[in-house]
């Protein structure tokens, strides 16, 4: 079971997931999330919290979006731990809009 | 005086209740940019509540959330001071005067009522007290559940209902390798339990699992889980509330159930688990203990996403021994700090701990279940502590600073006074190593000490 952040997040970065994460796994860049899954506990407690839906867990991750597992485990441990919630990114509303959030 | 927060005055916090918001709210203080002493008050020798004793043995993984407890107590400024209950052995007045501010976290003890007739008959069991037996908390060893009936039922569909039927549907071989306490793994491998009934006020549309909980229902090894097409059906108002696109997660609850009705019952299984929706208990009924449950459909009226379950009048009746009630839980009082009756909560303004009249009280804050009530999970509690936190550092200039504080000292001249065994962070260490190494031997993580005595005789 892994629990990752996906293309949503990319450009919006809305940060509201690391509020209710139990184990502080959010990492960040420029342009968006990425969760440690050494850290992560697969809680799901950040899946509801996402505005534009990004994070997926196990089971339940898109076909399209698999390409993400590789992608969280790669980045999140070398980028800055992400602990409390953070402007989001300029145009994330629009962003968040043309999502269809 | 050196001001509050310096390193020559370092803010004192008694903390009451050493569960997840208590540990979160030890942590924001810590890490926060001025100088704090953090003393965490627990009634039983263990740390951290319900993630040891109400997070599913079967659910490890959970459970490594103590990694990062353990790296707030590792911190010099963080204190344990276990085996003591606040409010007999120690009173909330006198944590008053030996620190500048205490955190309430004593979290949502008890249960909620079902309010109806026979409630009280033997076989009618709470969840909390089912949930503290198999997960081997004292307070709960020594309960007895009859587990020689056919049927089960289970009053909710939430998390807490979801976890105390997968217990009963699961087979020895898939608990025996978890933290589950010996004494009721032993009980749970006796089981005659071959129908759970887990019940909804509501329908499947607004039941309260996770999706994660409800598709494990179908990992089952030995037991079907069973839902009628026909209770499938939606009223217009649920249709509205599963297109909303931010109602995913009861989407994926509903696509779940609609799952397992399309699934074949499997006749080798020897345990059949239902899902029933719309209905609810009306009357428990037993000469000297429960013989049955009268249920009660209900329909739903009001908007979506405001609907509420009302009685139809009609009504079935279920044979069952066994019935256990899991429709939230509720906070019990603590002398000395107001309380909310109809709520089960400390009333309180963003954390601040007011009387029932609004008014803040000074030094008093509160965090987690007891703060607001017995909704999200280990990580909702996180936000929720750093909340109460930020306020509290927000009235620092308003503290009292007039002199200094006695801090932990004033609290264990107390407890040596009234000869209340304490034990600390690193007594509690002791345990913990000696329950690990039980485990081993038994292919378990850990066999937790279910009694306090035990506990403290491995120190």
């Amino acid at each position: 079971m892994t629990t990752i952040v996906t293309e949503n997040c990319k450009n919006c970065r809305f940060t509201d997931c690391v509020t209710v994460c139990p184990v502080a796994c959010f990492h960040y860049d420029d342009d968006m999330l990425y969760i440690d899954p050494d850290t992560c506990i697969d809680c799901s407690a950040c899946i509801p919290e996402c505005p534009v839906q990004a994070i997926y867990e196990g089971d339940d991750i898109p076909e399209d979006q698999e390409k993400w597992i590789e992608i969280n485990a790669e980045k999140a441990p070398g980028l800055p731990v992400c602990e409390e919630q953070m402007e989001p990114l300029p145009g994330a509303e629009e962003r968040k809009a043309a999502l269809g959030f | 005086m050196a001001k509050l927060g310096s390193e020559e005055n370092p803010l004192l916090v008694a903390i009451v209740g050493s569960g997840p918001s208590g540990f979160y709210a030890a942590e924001a203080l810590i890490k926060s940019d001025i100088s704090v002493k953090v003393d965490l008050l627990e009634r039983l020798p263990s740390p951290y509540g319900l993630v040891r004793s109400g997070v599913a043995p079967d659910h490890q993984k959970l459970k490594q959330v103590i990694a990062l407890y353990q790296k707030t107590a590792d911190s010099p400024d963080f204190n344990l001071i276990a085996n003591v209950n606040v409010g007999t052995d120690i009173s909330v007045e006198e944590l008053c005067q030996s620190h500048h501010a205490v955190i309430m976290t004593s979290g949502a003890e008890t249960d909620r009522k079902l309010g109806v007739a026979g409630e009280d008959l033997n076989g009618s069991y709470t969840a909390t007290e089912f949930v503290g037996w198999y997960n081997g908390h004292p307070d709960y060893r020594d309960r007895q559940f009859d587990l020689s009936h056919d049927v089960a039922v289970i009053i909710g569909q939430g998390n807490v209902a979801a976890d105390v039927s997968r217990i009963l549907s699961k087979t020895v071989d898939e608990l025996k390798h978890t933290d589950i306490a010996q004494h009721a793994l032993d009980i749970l491998a006796e089981s005659k339990i071959k129908e759970i009934h887990v019940i909804g006020r509501r329908g499947p549309a607004q039941a309260k699992f996770t999706p994660k909980e409800l598709r494990e229902f179908g990992e089952l090894s030995d037991c079907n889980s069973i839902v009628r097409a026909e209770d499938l059906i939606l009223n217009p108002e649920s249709e509205i509330e599963l297109l909303e696109k931010s109602n995913i997660a009861s989407k994926k609850i509903y696509d779940q159930f609609c799952e397992f009705s399309k699934r074949e019952t499997d006749p080798a299984k020897s345990r059949n688990c239902y899902f029933k929706f719309l209905m609810g208990p009306k009357e428990l009924i037993g000469t000297t203990k429960l013989e049955k449950v009268i249920l009660e459909k209900n329909q739903l009226s009001g908007e979506p996403f405001k609907q509420s379950a009302r009685g139809t009048g009609e009504t079935i009746e279920l044979e069952t021994g066994i019935l256990f009630r899991s429709i939230g839980y509720r906070g019990v009082p603590i002398a000395g700090v107001p309380f909310n009756e109809s709520w089960g909560t400390i009333p309180n303004e963003k954390g601040r701990i007011t009387d029932n009249n609004c008014n803040i009280i000074p030094q008093l804050y509160t965090a987690g279940w007891i703060k607001r009530g017995p909704s999200g999970i280990i990580g909702t509690n996180r936000a929720c502590s750093v909340e109460t936190v930020q306020c509290l550092l927000e009235d620092i200039v308003k503290l009292d600073n007039s002199e200094i504080k006695a801090g932990a000292e004033a609290i264990y001249t107390i407890l040596d006074r009234k000869n209340i065994r304490h034990i600390c962070y690193d007594n509690w260490k002791k345990i913990d190593i000696k329950e690990i190494e039980r485990g081993k031997l038994k292919g378990k993580p850990r066999e937790k000490y279910t009694y306090i005595a035990e506990m403290l005789s491995e120190i």
